[in-house]
């Protein structure tokens, strides 16, 4: 297939998984004929029919909540919303209903959906459109959070997410969907839930996800030609369950962890991870595990993205902090 | 607020529930077409809403260029082909009056005389903005003029106005609020939330659906059971009616009969506009999804084009008025870029300021470099 973007990637998978199983549906607002404002579903209601790829009308609620409906019927529904924060009215329908069905009647219902969101900043959007929401999802037992960083992740994950068993929160970077990669589709990734090591490092370990990967690799090279250190860096991937044996493995072989994102760092995600680094590597640790992330303010306005966001500069300048055998 | 503990009327429904007026229209009534005739507006009322709509058209020209330039930030909705609606509305309002829009707004601030430097410059991110650049083509707010805000999140500013409403209520003023929202937002829940509040508390507000027949790319047929948007007052026992969008006399006739009967009153109301978008969703929109039918619709009823070509016709107007109105529309829009462009960006040190009250003393409430105060 050559050079794919993550959005053909996402479009790929859904196109595949469309003609797997004839319980896959697709919905959501403007899913349809104009194929999404990213257009991850373009082609996809000409080539399956509108029974199968179909527009709602604009109630996030309903759509999540028709899918959970649909999915106890043994359906596995994929909506779309259309931003991170436009998912918010429909967070009652994601974490009272689609993350308890199953525990609430022992077992008896079975809910495979997957709620797409395309989320995080990066692309000039303003405020409700590059919110990074995770951790009110991981917040949420029930709920598979997970995040890909690539294209062939994109197609991968996003597969197993459809044929899951559980509800998937679906987390697409949206700064990453016009990332190309050189792929044949289709591509079999790690499973859904393995974190996995993107560059081997010894020095100190980067841990991201998503929209931040991409980042921490950049990072990690230029801590390597500006500073000489050799940096490791963890795609984290499934945000939960979170793969605690890989991300442990690696910090205790660097002995320092630095993990990014772009969510307020405040209650972020990022504490979940400090924290288990803390209970299983607290012997292998050379120095407090860091976090860059963004700010504790609802996201800024465009000009000031670019200081919102984590970057080189921060991640090298929390590198810098920890603690090296040269600055006792 | 907290000065006024008791509200004029009972909040609850059924025995306990007054109204200041006891009449309730049947929510059956219609008015669409345009009229040829005006009806008692004065010449320079209709050259003034002329000369608003002009402006309204050359400002939107100006922020799609503004856009395609960069100079644009985040997402930007157009006002074109609802020139008429906006002005219609606005000019119902008094200035004391609370609007509330959608994220399609940058006219409504204009029409409620919010000055075009102003509005051009929060959608080119500038300190000199309604907002101090931070709100951009979606929220612009202004105390002074009555602007509660644009709001981009689809049927956020519903409740909000509903609760302006109360607040209005409980204080005893006699301001009216308009809540204006899209035919697509009719199908979120807050809509639906909104008007039963609304009616149920008797409040004064009127909630006007500007019906441009398309959310997005999905038309209003494939978006609601029920397309005569209307006629969803009807659950709510509220008064509803549509007029022609297109015709700005037409809309200004009904919303000043509702504002003002809920300013008697204080009964809310739903006024459905019928009109049209000339462009995309936003400016990058394409609209590939829609007919040719539909794009062509939209061009023979163009709002501006129409009421030029009647103010001709009836001779209020002649061709070099008309022309001198377009010229300082025109210079207007394009000073309003030269004021935006000439602004300030927000300085990076305002990155922490307005979250909170008072300054919260969290590692990551601040600047890398910065002290933790
Ligand atoms: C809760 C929410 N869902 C989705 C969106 C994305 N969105 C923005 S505008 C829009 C269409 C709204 O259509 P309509 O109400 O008809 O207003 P119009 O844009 O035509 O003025 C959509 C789906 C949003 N802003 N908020
Ligand atoms: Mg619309």
């Amino acid at each position: 297939m050559g050079q794919v973007t993550m959005a053909q990637a996402l479009n790929t998978a859904l196109r595949d998984s469309l003609r797997a199983d004839p319980n896959v549906l697709v919905f959501g607002e403007d899913v349809g004929a104009l194929g999404g404002v990213f257009r991850i579903t373009e082609g996809l209601a000409a080539e399956f029919g509108e029974q199968r790829c179909f527009d709602s009308p604009l109630a996030e609620a309903g759509i999540v909540g028709t899918a959970v409906g649909m999915a106890m019927y043994g359906f596995r529904p994929v909506v779309e919303m259309q931003f991170d924060a436009f998912a918010y009215p429909a967070f009652e329908q994601i974490t009272s209903h689609a993350a308890k069905l199953r525990n609430r009647t022992r077992g008896a219902v079975e809910l495979p959906m997957v709620i797409r969101i395309p989320y995080g900043g990066g692309i000039g959007g303003v405020e409700h459109h590059s919110d990074s929401s995770e951790a009110y999802y991981t917040h949420t037992p029930g709920l598979t959070v997970v995040s890909p960083a690539t294209p062939a992740d994109a197609y991968s994950m996003l597969q197993e997410a459809i044929t899951a068993a559980d509800p998937v929160v679906f987390l697409e970077p949206k700064r990453r969907y016009w990332t190309k990669a050189e792929v044949e589709l289709p591509a079999a990734t790690e499973p859904m839930h393995r974190a996995v090591i993107r560059r081997a490092g010894t020095d100190v370990t980067l841990l991201a996800y998503g929209p931040m990967v991409a980042t921490a690799m950049e990072a990690a090279e230029a801590a390597r030609t500006e500073e000489g250190r050799d940096v490791e860096v963890v795609d984290l991937r499934s945000l939960s369950p979170l793969d605690e044996d890989t991300v442990c493995a690696s910090v205790r072989k660097t002995g320092r962890a630095v993990i990014v994102h772009e969510a307020p760092v405040f209650g972020g995600y990022g504490a979940e991870v400090a924290a288990t680094i803390n209970r299983r590597c607290f012997h292998y640790l050379e120095a407090p595990v860091a976090r860059v992330g963004g700010f504790d303010i609802p996201y800024p306005s465009p000009k000031l993205e670019e200081h919102h966001l984590p970057h080189t500069g921060r991640i090298l300048d929390a590198i810098a902090e920890l603690q090296w055998e040269e600055d006792r | 607020m907290a000065e006024t503990a008791t509200r004029s009327k009972p909040a609850s429904g059924g025995a306990g529930k007054t109204r200041r007026n006891g009449t309730r229209s049947s929510g059956k009534r219609v008015q669409t077409g345009a009229n040829n005739v005006f009806s008692g507006e004065s010449p320079d009322t209709l050259r003034d809403y002329f000369r608003q709509m002009t402006l309204i058209r050359r400002f939107e020209e100006r922020a799609a260029q503004g856009y395609t330039q960069a100079k644009i930030g985040g997402y930007c909705h157009l006002n074109l082909g609802e020139e008429a609606t906006v002005v219609g509305l606005m000019s119902a309002l008094r200035r004391s009056d609370y609007l509330f829009t959608n994220y399609r707004e940058h006219g409504y601030a204009l029409a409620k005389g919010i000055e075009p430097g102003r509005v051009m410059a929060e959608l080119y991110g500038r300190t000199s903005g309604t907002s101090k650049g931070w709100g951009g083509s979606m929220h612009m707010f202004d105390v002074d003029s009555g602007l509660l805000g644009g709001y981009g999140i689809v049927g956020g500013q519903i409740p909000l106005a509903t609760g302006a409403a109360l607040a209005i209520d409980y204080r005893g003023g006699d301001q009216v609020v308009m809540c204006q929202l899209g035919d697509g937002t009719t199908n979120i829940g807050a809509f639906h939330e909104s008007l039963n509040i609304a009616a149920l508390w008797n409040l004064p507000v009127i909630f006007v659906v500007v019906n441009n027949q398309l959310g997005m790319g999905t038309t209003v047929e494939k978006s609601s059971a029920e397309s005569e948007l209307y006629k969803r007052a009807v659950a709510y026992r509220m008064h509803g009616e549509r007029v022609d969008g297109n015709d700005v006399t037409a809309v200004n006739e009904a919303a000043s009969r509702l504002v003002e009967h809920a300013r008697a009153t204080g009964e809310p109301a739903l006024l459905e506009t019928v009109s049209h978008r000339l462009k995309g969703h936003s400016v990058v929109d394409p609209s590939k999804y829609r007919s040719q039918e539909s794009v062509d619709a939209a061009r023979a009823a163009d709002p501006v084009a129409t009421f030029r070509a009647r103010l001709i016709d009836s001779g209020v107007l002649d061709e070099d008025g008309a022309a001198e109105i377009e010229r300082q529309a025109q210079a207007d829009a394009d000073a309003a870029v030269a004021f935006a462009d000439d602004s300030p960006h927000p300085d990076v040190s305002t990155l922490f300021d307005y979250t909170y009250a008072t300054p919260v003393a969290n590692d990551s409430r601040r600047l890398p470099a910065d002290p933790v105060f």
